[in-house]
């Protein structure tokens, strides 16, 4: 499907993630295959609940307190496979090599710790520093993540900040151990535009400046157009389109890519309406049969009743599983 | 004071009204139970027939008991005994139940199981039934007393943290403690300690109140600390006799009751306002 890269920093191979209660096993993420590439911005795109989020914490396998499995053929960052550590071993490649930032700022920060405590904390594990080189690297830090007067700012409380300081000292924990790899779970989601774009520019900065790889989750298109090398689209628990970015957004070829997309208001070209997708997203203890979309798709015939789409490649790195998808390009 | 304290402290600190008042009046009572004695010079336990039920004068500024005994000095040297039985009975089982509570709550699955219905069966006891029991079969010695508030209160304390525990522990930051690869033991006792801890200290406050009005209960039922050792709850069994005559014998004793439980009352209520970070 995918073909590997030589400069694949994490190849996720047909990753699966069920979630259990009491009364039944749901699937979120259902045969997910991706590649992210040394320095490269990874999208991943979709609507609440079709897995993305899911996606990333399998990476880790964190998932606070819900009962998930995850199983994939495998899940190979930097010549380990993930899928086959034990947790003692996973957490060791947590912060140090994989790290994440989260969705709301407001939760994510201890209350009953200072900010520098709490980027000194990461510091320490990762460098062993302490006494006076360890608040020189927490000023530095700080500095570099944007937070004006960082001196000053070291002894303060995460409440005495501001939704976007607090994403800017969630991103310098992020980064205080150096990982090779940030997940930023919907890192501006929470954050009104000004501050959104502060912070995707600081996370480019940082990519420019360490060399990090992004893996990018977000339902916001806007997000991935500013951002991302690569996009991933998801769709139900599947990757239903990937590619280059702007390959993509100038020629989306599944129906729902296509969907979203006429979904955006623009500024250039002339005035027209907005169409959203009718219907809801499918309920993923009761998926449709054959193509998961086909029941909201404008597009769909017969065929997408019965038969499971492939992701197949429409153009040199651009894949997308739609059936019809063959019909069009003969 | 300006040493230790940060700036931002004491602006909690002066903010915190409740809190000032209970330090104030926990320094007096302190300053009154171990200082006090020896102001007084007076022996508590010395027998004066000749001066048996004297009314408040300015000899006794309490009165006398049945025996002779200055009330004044008794209530004084009553004071050290009662609050450090109190201390002990509360400190033991906030330490035992905050750490089982922790353990509870953040590992969950059988562990937890296991040690909360433990719990539900002791809190199926009335309190002062099984304070009782436990004292009443193994003799009344302030040891005995100790190991009972200790298996009686710890559940207390156990409830609270765990149930705090549990609201914390899928808490974001926790995930993003474990996000960076911490280990278990540095998250439980740095992460999710500080954030579960304050209901404990706050509820620690008031149980001072009920184990020393259980501690004098227990004097009162000949069950705690023996006479003819200064005891509140004591005294004032002692003076139910006389009620109706010297009242004064345990209307002091009472009311040195009274006054602990305002002060741990206030620490409390003040400790909830200062230890509560603002959101």
């Amino acid at each position: 499907m995918i073909t590997s890269t030589s400069q694949a920093l994490l190849e996720v191979s047909n990753l699966q993630t069920r979630f259990y209660n009491q009364h039944q096993a749901i699937t979120a993420v259902d045969g997910v295959s991706f590649e992210i590439r040394q320095g490269e911005v990874f999208g991943l795109v979709g609507e609440s609940g079709c897995g993305k989020s899911a996606t990333c914490r399998s990476l880790l396998r964190l998932f606070g307190g819900a009962d998930a499995r995850v199983s994939a053929s495998h899940i190979r960052f930097d010549q380990i496979d993930l899928a086959t550590l034990s947790e003692e071993q996973l957490s060791n490649v947590r912060g140090r090599q994989i790290s994440m930032v989260f969705q709301d700022p407001m939760t994510a920060l201890n209350p009953t710790m200072r900010i520098g405590e709490q980027i000194a904390e990461a510091l320490r594990r990762h460098d062993g520093l302490s006494g006076q080189p360890l608040r020189d690297a927490t000023i530095a830090l700080l500095k570099a993540v944007g937070v004006t007067s960082p001196q000053e700012r070291l002894r303060a409380w995460p409440h005495e900040f501001s939704g976007g300081m607090r994403q800017r000292v969630l991103i310098a924990i992020a980064l205080a151990c150096k990982p090779r790899l940030l997940i930023a779970d919907e890192p501006t989601t929470a954050l009104d535009v000004t501050i959104q774009d502060q912070i995707l520019k600081l996370l480019l900065r940082m990519r420019r400046e360490i060399g990090l790889s992004v893996l990018m989750v977000t339902h916001d298109l806007g997000v991935v157009a500013q951002t991302c090398d690569r996009v991933a689209v998801m769709y139900a628990g599947r990757i239903v389109e990937s590619g280059d970015t702007r390959q993509l957004f100038r020629n989306p070829t599944h129906p729902y890519t296509q969907a979203l997309l006429a979904a955006l208001p623009t500024l250039s070209g002339p005035r027209h309406k907005l169409k959203p997708i009718g219907g809801e997203p499918p309920n993923l203890a009761d998926l449709p049969s054959g193509c998961r979309f086909h029941t909201r798709c404008p597009q769909a015939v017969e065929r997408c009743r019965v038969e499971d789409p492939q992701l197949r490649h429409v153009a040199p790195g651009h894949l997308s599983a739609c059936i019809r998808q063959e019909e069009w390009a003969c | 004071m300006n040493a230790f304290l940060t700036k931002e402290t004491r602006q909690r600190l002066a903010r915190a009204h409740a809190l000032q008042w209970g330090l104030l009046l926990l320094a007096t009572l302190l300053l009154l139970a171990y200082v006090g004695p020896y102001l007084l010079n007076q022996d508590p336990l010395a027998v004066d027939f000749d001066q048996a039920l004297l009314a408040p004068s300015l000899t006794h500024l309490f009165g006398t008991d049945d025996l002779g005994r200055d009330v004044l000095a008794r209530v004084v040297h009553a004071a050290a005994t009662d609050l450090q039985i109190a201390l002990v009975c509360v400190l033991l089982p906030f330490a035992i139940g905050t750490t089982i509570g922790l353990l509870s709550g953040y590992i969950g699955g059988w562990v937890d199981a296991v040690l909360m219905r433990l719990v539900d069966i002791l809190w199926a006891f009335p309190f002062y039934v099984l304070v009782i029991a436990i004292v009443g079969s193994m003799g009344p010695s302030i040891g005995n007393m100790y190991l009972a508030f200790t298996l009686v209160i710890w559940i207390s304390f156990a409830r609270i943290v765990r149930g705090e525990v549990l609201l914390v522990k899928n808490a974001e930051y926790i995930q993003a403690a474990k996000v960076l690869g911490y280990s278990q033991l540095r998250i439980v006792l740095r992460h999710v300690l500080p954030n579960v801890i304050t209901p404990a200290i706050v509820f620690m406050m008031a149980d001072v109140v009920l184990t020393i009005l259980a501690v004098t209960s227990l004097g009162f039922l000949g069950l705690g600390i023996q006479p003819p050792t200064p005891e509140w709850g004591v005294m004032i069994s002692e003076g139910r006799n006389f009620i109706l005559d010297a009242w004064w014998i345990s209307l002091f004793p009472g009311l040195a009751i009274v006054y602990v439980g305002i002060t741990f009352a206030l620490l409390g209520d003040g400790l909830d306002d200062f230890l509560r970070p603002k959101a």
